[in-house]
């Protein structure tokens, strides 16, 4: 939560960037990744039981950050309105509760069970409409991949870089990998814009611009580069120090041994 | 001859052929000059064989792509296998692109051969001028061949660059925008320039193809045209040698080109090719697939040029905010742009002249065959270092984003730090190594006047305890004291008895190269010490006292 | 060479004889292969073993282009591209490893030194050399006739100026291409790549809308050169966090304002825009812009602000632009003020 009060100062609480980078971090925390993709909130309405375990967790992890009712403190946002796309987000990632105050909120390791945070995103979503977790019909990434690919260069390729392995933004921020994110945590980040990235409304990208998005990112995902090891997919810059360190460096071995006598 | 040839025929086919080819081409004549010809052997030497030997694999591969490449930006619908692209509109020259790369098989090695090998050729180029520059193999009589050696350096860049725009992905049309930028800032000709080169206004439908002509004729032309003079300067002057027992300044020691060169360095040829096709093989380069067709609109985090660009777009980046005049008489002067570009150009202006500006400082204008080793010229290694730390920092600086995402640091702050490094570091490393220099050059003679720490402790009759310092073999001493000092000169009066600017220009130099200085032990100093310590250990009390 | 033969200046350099004596070369050490002819026979054994694994690995690749040819399935590019390239690389690895085995074990490598020859001709050479040259001049009469020299030299300097002319065609005169877009009073904002017009409604506050003019996706011709100048970025901030000068207050719309773009410094798409800060980031050099403050620079190399484009509602609700830009969109050039 201690992030949370970070954030508020810059009045910016977007769980879309978020979802991207814990693609990341779940990778290096298998545990938390087998938690955080099972969390899929496709059950039913939640009941009022629901609702109220969801407040009890809000309470006990939550409310001191963003207070009693979720009315929002100097340390952190108000989060009426926000939906329980942008909770199912934040904590399924591992990046709510914050942790240590940063430019921004980091993936850690999941901290609640699928179960969990659904209620907490019940409760949230109780207090006022607002983005809802996406239905698995908006997410089958049975899209169309080349319009997926171009609106992804033009609407997310900046940040993200064109292959989705991420980029700086400004005073330490930056734009998580997308690699490892599931169809779920992208449109959630779509929808809510978490910390700076911004909000894709439907107007904006459709509904189905969005699971062509995602088709377009699952394919990259599931399809290894033909032409071998993708080095980060960073560009020039690592082929360049690739090619110092290890081609050339290779080279100046093969030479030494060329040079040095036989015994 | 002719009887000679006769009796020889019966030598079956290698002579029969040596035969004829001799009596239409004259090859025993060559082979008499050059069969046996010295070269020195080290494996620093080898560094520009490798540029060599990529630039070969870049023809190779290079005429591959042309087979395929179509350098067209009229537009199609890609129908090919790439399922990301399937329909998207694209130019003719990047959907064939995706087809050398999908649909040919070895297309996609054969890119990525070529990618990785002109990568290779500008790197091990650069590598090998350092070696050069810090062996002073520069020096008299090769400071011509150092500045066709630079020639063929820009012109790896440019073959780089041209080539880095052909595939007209997102990337390379990215790159050519911000060339266009640069291009547009120049005061007086900028627009017109950019107008010329693009056919119009950016991005046009020109520049790939008119970029390809230039990328596959003209610069490798030129590249092929200065190899052969950087070689042939190579035969005149013969290879230089570092020094070391036997070698001297008139004659050169190695081995005979055949059999033991041919067969070295065609192997090496045969290496350079294995380790390029190995990477090629194994690790993906510029995947243009992920960055779909040149489109103006979008741009991908991580747009960066391939390395050896990367110096001027560091210096770019570096440049501080708000340097534009927008209103001196009236014309915009994009300082923003051009003070980058003067800094960068003025680098390699500066490789490009040193030697001459070392050689009037020196005045010597004897034959330099054997090479310095870095520590002997101070001075020199320092200027090195700081110009490498220099251009380290306005490299680095091309990728600052990557490195505030790697190191988890703000991207701001980086480039903060970059600035102040581009002026601090470069001063700092030449002070560090020309210390480092002294330190080692007086060791250097510590060890030729008294021995090498043997690591074995005497005890003496009276009682002290005394370290045993061996002797050098004279074959490794020599190496240590095979080399000239420089030292400064005053600035004096010419014939009309002035001081001219010149004369106090070339003492203040003076001064700077060689005011600290360490001599090399002479003849009979090492004399004087080898008595001193003499064959047995009670002399090495008195050694002990030193 | 011997450097009393000519008068070669040592400069700085001190000299003197009271030299370390050079002790020649080194004396050649003996190889086990130049003694033992177990290990002759070794080496020649695995030198002919790499030539051999070197047809092995060219057969390889031969193989596998016909084994494992490449479809639509991406992942057979990647088996074809690696099975390939590994058997020619131990195609290649293994004449380089063999040869180079041979020369080192096999071969004599005892060093042989060679004498260097000045490169200055001698002065016997050197004479002959002036003489061709003054025989030549006084021959041709290049020094003597000095109207022919002259107008020689003329003609040497005009003749490749046509040729200098020939490619004025390369491209127009930039002219007044680089002030004006596509943009003009009414035309609608529209989605890139779609060109679906954008409501002012649809622009919620945290949103970014990549935008190209209405009708650029029609354009026969010069679509990609339209769209060069023509991208625009819109989004919406709280009406309070926009610091609008007073001639702009009407160029945005409710909170929603419209800015080019193409980055003022070398003409990246600038278009990072962080939602909660409102700055906007170039990716190619990090030039940052600050949206609430009519786009200033307040990091990076660029030095002019972006420009703005103003906008308005019709009567449908769509956003339309009120004008072009006010002034040139892009990189700085010259005649920019002009």
């Amino acid at each position: 939560m201690a992030i949370q009060k970070r954030k508020a100062k810059f009045n910016r609480r977007s769980p879309i960037a978020a979802a991207i980078v814990l693609a990341a971090g779940l990778l290096l925390s298998g545990g938390g990744y087998a938690i955080a993709s099972s969390a899929v909130a496709a059950e039913a309405a939640p009941n009022a039981a629901d609702i109220a375990e969801g407040h009890k967790l809000f309470l006990a992890n939550c409310a001191s950050c963003h207070g009693k009712n979720a009315e929002g403190t100097q340390n952190a946002p108000s989060l009426i309105g926000v939906g329980a796309a942008s909770v199912d987000f934040q904590v399924s990632t591992g990046r709510m509760p914050g942790a240590a105050s940063g430019p921004q909120l980091e993936v850690k390791p999941v901290q609640f069970n699928a179960s969990q945070t659904a209620k907490m995103a019940a409760y949230v979503a109780s207090l006022a409409p607002g983005p809802a977790i996406p239905d698995a019909s908006l997410i089958a990434a049975n899209g169309d991949s080349t319009r997926g690919g171009e609106l992804f260069r033009i609407n997310c390729a900046m940040c993200h870089n064109a292959a989705g392995a991420g980029g700086a933004l400004t005073q330490g921020k930056y734009a998580p990998n997308l690699m490892g994110a599931n169809p779920k945590e992208i449109y959630e980040a779509l929808i809510t814009g978490p910390q700076n990235m911004p909000v894709f409304n439907d107007a904006n990208l459709t509904p189905a611009d969005k699971n062509d998005v995602i088709t377009y990112l699952m394919f990259l995902e599931s399809n290894p580069s033909p032409g071998g090891n993708e080095l980060g997919n960073l560009g020039p810059v690592v082929e360049g120090l690739f090619v110092w360190l290890a081609v050339l460096g290779g080279i100046i071995g093969i030479t030494v041994w060329l040079g040095a006598k036989s015994n | 001859m002719s009887t000679a040839s006769n009796t020889q025929k019966k030598g079956g086919f290698l002579a029969g052929t040596a035969n004829y080819l001799d009596e239409r081409v004259g090859v025993a004549g060559i082979l008499k000059e050059f069969g046996r010809k010295v070269f020195p052997d080290h494996w620093s030497f080898m560094l520009g064989e490798v540029a060599l030997y990529s630039f070969l694999v870049l023809l190779l591969s290079g005429t591959f792509l042309t087979f395929w490449f179509q350098p067209s930006m009229a537009v199609v619908e890609y129908n090919g296998v790439f399922a990301p692209l399937k329909g998207a509109e694209m130019s003719i020259a990047y959907a064939s692109t995706l087809d050398i790369s999908f649909e040919v098989r070895g297309g996609l090695l054969m890119r990525q051969v070529h990618h990785w090998s002109a990568l290779l050729f500008v790197a091990a180029a650069g590598l090998h001028m350092l070696r050069v520059f810090f062996t002073g193999a520069f020096r008299k009589p090769r400071e011509i061949n150092w500045v066709v050696g630079f020639a063929l350096f820009v012109l790896g860049m440019a073959a780089g660059f041209t080539g880095y725009s052909l595939p007209d992905d997102l990337l390379s049309g990215n790159g050519l925008r911000i060339i266009d930028g640069m291009i547009k800032g120049l005061p007086v000709i900028g627009a017109y320039t950019s107008s010329l080169l693009f056919g119009g206004e950016f991005p046009g439908e020109t520049i790939v193809a008119r970029l390809y002509g230039l990328h596959i004729l003209l610069v490798p032309a030129l590249i092929l045209i200065f190899i052969v003079i950087h070689l042939f300067m190579v035969v005149i002057h013969k290879h230089t040698h570092y020094s070391g027992p036997g070698r001297t300044d008139s004659n050169v020691v190695g081995y005979p080109l055949m059999p033991v060169y041919v067969a070295k360095a065609g192997g090496f040829f045969f290496l350079v090719f294995g380790v390029i096709m190995l990477v090629a093989a194994t690790f993906t380069i510029n995947p243009v697939w992920n960055y779909g067709g040149y489109d103006p609109s979008p741009v991908s985090a991580g747009t960066q040029p391939d390395w050896y660009i990367g110096f001027l777009d560091g210096a770019l980046r570096l440049a501080p905010s708000h340097l534009e005049v927008v209103d001196a008489f009236g014309f915009t002067w994009a300082f923003n742009i051009l003070l980058p570009m003067i800094v960068g150009v003025g680098l390699l202006a500066v490789v490009a002249v040193y030697p001459f500006i070392e050689g009037w400082v020196t005045g010597d204008k004897r034959e330099h065959h054997v090479l310095d080793r870095p520590r002997n010229a101070p001075v020199r290694t320092a200027i090195g270092a700081a110009g490498v730390t220099f251009y380290a920092v306005l490299w680095a600086g091309a990728s600052t984003d990557l490195i505030a995402t790697n190191f988890k640091t703000s991207l701001n702050q980086v480039l903060t730090t970059m600035q102040i490094s581009l002026f601090v570091l470069p001063v700092l490393a030449f002070w560090i190594t020309k210390r480092a220099c002294l330190a080692l050059q007086r060791k250097d003679r510590e060890i030729v006047l008294h021995g090498r720490e043997s690591g074995r402790i005497v005890r003496l009759p009276h009682g002290e305890y005394v370290e045993v310092h061996e002797p050098l073999e004279e074959f490794e001493l020599y190496k240590l004291v095979d080399f000239k000092a420089y030292q400064p000169t005053l600035a004096r009066p010419n014939a009309q008895g002035k001081i001219t600017i010149r004369a106090r220009i070339r003492a203040g130099l003076s001064r700077f190269f060689f005011e600290d200085r360490i001599m090399p032990v002479t003849g009979s100093e090492l004399e004087a010490a080898q008595h001193d310590h003499g064959p047995a250990i009670e002399s090495q009390e008195t050694k002990a006292l030193h | 060479m011997s450097d009393s033969e000519h008068d070669y200046g040592t400069g700085l350099a001190v000299v003197t004889d009271d030299v370390v004596k050079n002790p020649g070369i080194e004396p050649h050490r003996v190889r086990m292969t130049d003694k033992s002819v177990k290990h002759e026979n070794r080496a020649s054994r695995q030198v002919t073993a790499m030539f051999l694994a070197s047809i092995a690995g060219s057969a390889f690749a031969i193989y596998a282009y016909f084994a494992f040819p490449i479809t639509a399935e991406l992942l057979t590019v990647r088996v074809s591209t690696l099975l390939l390239g590994l058997g020619m690389t131990l195609g290649l690895f293994g004449i380089g490893f063999g040869a180079v085995h041979w020369a080192k074990t096999l071969m004599p490598d005892a060093e042989v030194a060679e004498d260097r020859h000045i490169t200055r001709g001698s002065e016997e050479v050197r004479a002959r050399a002036i003489e061709i040259i003054k025989l030549a001049d006084s021959e041709s009469g290049f020094s003597r006739r000095k109207l022919i020299r002259r107008s020689l030299y003329g003609a040497l300097a005009f003749f490749p100026l046509p040729a200098i002319m020939l490619f004025g065609d390369l491209g127009p005169n930039p002219a007044d291409t680089l002030r004006h877009t596509m943009w003009k009073a009414g035309t609608r904002l529209t989605k890139d790549p779609t060109g679906t017009p954008i409501k002012a409604s649809d622009v919620t506050v945290g949103s970014v809308f990549h935008v190209i003019p209405e009708g650029l996706s029609d354009l026969s011709e010069h679509k990609l050169e339209e769209k060069a100048k023509a991208a625009v970025l819109l989004v919406r901030l709280n009406p309070e966090d926009l610091k609008e000068a007073e001639d702009r207050k009407s160029w945005s719309y409710d909170g929603i304002v419209a800015y080019s773009k193409i980055c003022t410094h070398v003409g990246c798409p600038v278009a990072l825009y962080e939602q909660h800060t409102h700055h906007l980031l170039c990716p190619c050099h990090q030039s940052t812009f600050d949206v609430t403050e009519a786009c200033k620079v307040i990091f990076g190399p660029a030095s002019r602000p972006l420009p703005q484009l103003p906008i308005a509602v019709d009567s449908e609700g769509y956003l339309i632009a009120q004008s072009d830009f006010t002034e040139p969109v892009g990189p700085s050039f010259w005649e920019r003020k002009i």
